[in-house]
């Protein structure tokens, strides 16, 4: 201390800082905000300064280069000493980062702290979101594997469908004609100098606002926001119920900031970095692209969407969510902030948050994608084969070799594009299993053209044979001896 | 005396001369500013023009005819018409080259009509398969099932020598230049 206190006299006569630091440091903040709700925001700018250092330790071996990057992700993996450490920090920051930054989303949402006069704060906030979300993508880019060259393959197909502009939208994004060298450097640009300096800049302005109109009061209900009357209520509590920001509220920033940090850390540890998962040479087709988890549920709405909708939704959607989110302060800047009498605010954060976790669910089994190897990995199960007539048999190798498999599952295995084939006899007569298999239909391509009448006739007598035990095959209602029900199964049976 | 009235930040003349000097600077750093973005404007959307475009286009060869036997369909790969010493791996294209005829092909994009994942060729069922979505389309690069709006895209094709040749350079987006440059025809149906 004894010599802490010269040396920083001398520093504050020259750079003239520690007026300012104090007075915001201890500024004045509702002695009810001192509470583990409001640690959020504190803890994303942790987080992010966290991936400051590691983001820069990481520059000093990645290789920007198409050509390249790939092999200098695996010498930071198993070369550098401690690279796959500050890589897998790098990573789980990333995936904290933008967990936090949501939560700190929600609960000013839940708390009203976008109302009067705080806007401006929550748009700022808005943009430091996407900032987060474009260092999230650009992130997943620089891991220059082959979900990277695809996912730039994914994000060029969506902007090619902008009307008129799309292709040159397309180059201008790519840097060129395809996914290469250009492409690579123009998301390293953006990643370490662009979007990290922007949203430095916006955290800059939000946190001078937090400071300077105050951290929003504890919501209680029947205390409305009035634009005439907010600011001096605000400064009756304050001054009424005040504490200073540092020490009283910043312990649990604090507290939870170096929580946090230690959970990026543990993760780290424990898991390890993410990938590199395949060299990105696109003559490799033999890939299974997806995204990272934070944009899964993206992945799922563009496999979920009804084609005619894809476009309009694809280019307009983000738009008007974007829009929604500024012009809330605007919608609703004035009144009720507590939660407890903002159903429509819970229920919209209910609704999306419900939304997102589910597609997120669905895109990390993707239901939609047929299993590329099920056809000659994916045995078909014994009890679907004993005590078979040899044509149905028969049938079991044709349903394997043309790849039915690949989109229908059979004991469980398979793809699940399609329905299950366990029971399809129950649900399918014999005309109908024909005619779905030789003229498609539903989503489901015909195979009229690759099907010999040799295959076709035991494929469907295999797919007659999959009934469950003890439940009756379909039947064609307009054939004749409908039988009563009850009748026994030897009955039903037309064949 | 000129130089107290110079020194008189109150004086008339000095309040004129501060308010011409101004204006200078003003202009001056718009001139400055204007003269700064364009280039830079430029060099940011050089990749978008028409021109360059067109230049990126070239015929590339895909190896001999006999490569490509009649009634299959197989991979080809190609060096991009244009590349640069950095690109590595991501310079060689594959596409998907079917022999209907002697003299008679189909040379498809490897990347979905959806949202350009690479599709993969199932001679077995005769199908195209898309790993991210669930697309589908037949042999002949038309739609089978799934999101994809259209067929397959496909490459313009000449026969010289015994050598197949494709007009490659762009890596296919849905878009109107896509069709009118690089194939000429639309993508399958």
């Amino acid at each position: 201390m004894r010599v802490i206190r010269p040396v920083w006299t001398w520093l504050d006569q020259r750079l003239q800082v520690g007026a300012t630091i104090h007075e915001a440091a201890t500024h004045p903040v509702p002695s009810r905000t001192a509470s583990w709700w409001y640690v959020f925001g504190s803890a994303s700018m942790v987080l992010f300064l966290l991936q400051i250092v590691t983001g820069i330790c990481l520059a000093l071996v990645y290789v920007p280069s198409a050509d390249q990057a790939f092999q200098s992700l695996e010498a930071l993996n198993y070369e550098q000493p401690l690279g796959w450490y500050l890589r897998a920090m790098h990573g789980w920051g990333s995936n904290f980062m933008v967990a936090v930054v949501l939560l700190h989303m929600v609960q000013v949402v839940l708390f009203g702290a976008y109302k009067f006069p705080r806007e401006l704060t929550w748009i700022v906030g808005v943009f430091l979101l996407l900032c987060t979300l474009g260092l999230a993508f650009t992130g997943q880019i620089l891991r220059f594997d082959q979900d990277a060259y695809w996912g730039l393959g994914i994000g060029a197909s969506i902007a090619g469908r902008t009307p008129v502009l799309g292709p040159q939208i397309v180059q201008v994004m790519l840097g060129g004609p395809i996914i290469a060298g250009a492409t690579l450097t123009r998301f390293f640009a953006l990643h370490v100098f662009v979007i990290p300096g922007t949203l430095i800049g916006l955290l800059c302005v939000h946190l001078l606002m937090v400071v300077k109109l105050g951290i929003n009061e504890w919501p209680m209900p029947g205390r409305l926001v009035r634009r005439k009357t907010y600011v001096k209520e605000y400064d009756a509590l304050v001054h009424k119920d005040g504490v200073p920001f540092v020490p009283v509220a910043f312990t649990r920033d604090l507290v939870f900031g170096g929580a946090i940090i230690l959970a990026v850390m543990a993760c780290a540890a424990y898991f390890g970095p993410f990938g590199p998962k395949g060299f990105p040479d696109p003559t490799i087709v033999d890939t299974l692209p997806r995204p990272d988890y934070f944009f899964l549920w993206l992945f799922a709405v563009a496999s979920l969407l009804p084609p005619h909708l894809e476009t309009p939704a694809l280019l307009v959607g983000p738009v008007i969510g974007i829009g929604l989110l500024l012009a809330l302060p605007f919608i609703a800047g004035e009144g009720e902030k507590s939660w407890r009498r903002r159903p429509m605010a819970v229920l919209t954060i209910v609704l999306v948050a419900v939304s997102l976790g589910t597609l997120t669910r669905l895109g990390t089994t993707a239901p939609w994608s047929p299993v590329m190897n099920a056809w000659s990995a994916a045995p078909v199960p014994a009890a679907h084969l004993q005590g078979r007539t040899a044509l149905e048999r028969q049938g079991a190798l044709v349903l394997q070799a043309k790849q039915c498999r690949n989109c229908h599952e059979l004991g469980d295995e398979g793809g699940r594009r399609g329905p299950a084939l366990d029971d399809v006899a129950v649900r399918l007569t014999r005309d109908q299993l024909i005619r779905q298999v030789l003229q498609g239909g539903g989503n489901m391509p015909a195979y009229g053209k690759s099907l010999s009448p040799a295959e076709t006739t035991a494929l469907v007598a295999f797919l007659e044979s999959c009934a469950p035990k003890g439940q009756k095959p379909a039947r064609d209602s307009a054939e004749p001896g409908t039988p009563a029900p009850g009748a026994s199964p030897a009955t039903l049976s037309s064949r | 005396m000129p130089e107290d009235i110079a020194r008189d930040p109150d004086a008339p003349q000095s309040k004129e001369r501060r308010s011409v000097l101004l204006t200078i600077g003003v202009a001056l750093n718009a001139i400055a500013g204007v003269l700064v973005a364009a280039p830079i404007v430029g060099y940011l959307l050089s990749a978008g023009k028409r021109e360059r475009m067109l230049q990126s286009l070239d015929w590339v060869s895909l190896g001999a005819l006999d490569t490509f036997p009649e009634g299959q369909t197989r991979m080809a790969t190609f060096r991009n018409p244009t590349t640069r010493p950095w690109d590595g791996a991501t310079g060689t294209i594959p596409c998907w080259v079917r022999r209907t005829a002697a003299d008679q092909f189909q040379v498809f994009a490897v990347n979905c009509a959806h949202l350009g994942c690479p599709v993969r060729w199932f001679p077995q069922s005769g199908l195209f398969m898309c790993p991210c979505h669930g697309g589908a389309y037949y042999a002949d690069g038309a739609r089978a099932s799934g999101p994809p709006p259209t067929g397959l895209f496909k490459y313009k094709y000449k026969i010289e020598g015994d050598q197949l040749w494709i007009t490659a350079g762009m890596m296919p987006t849905p878009g109107r230049y896509w069709t009118s440059l690089l194939g000429g025809r639309k993508p399958c149906a």
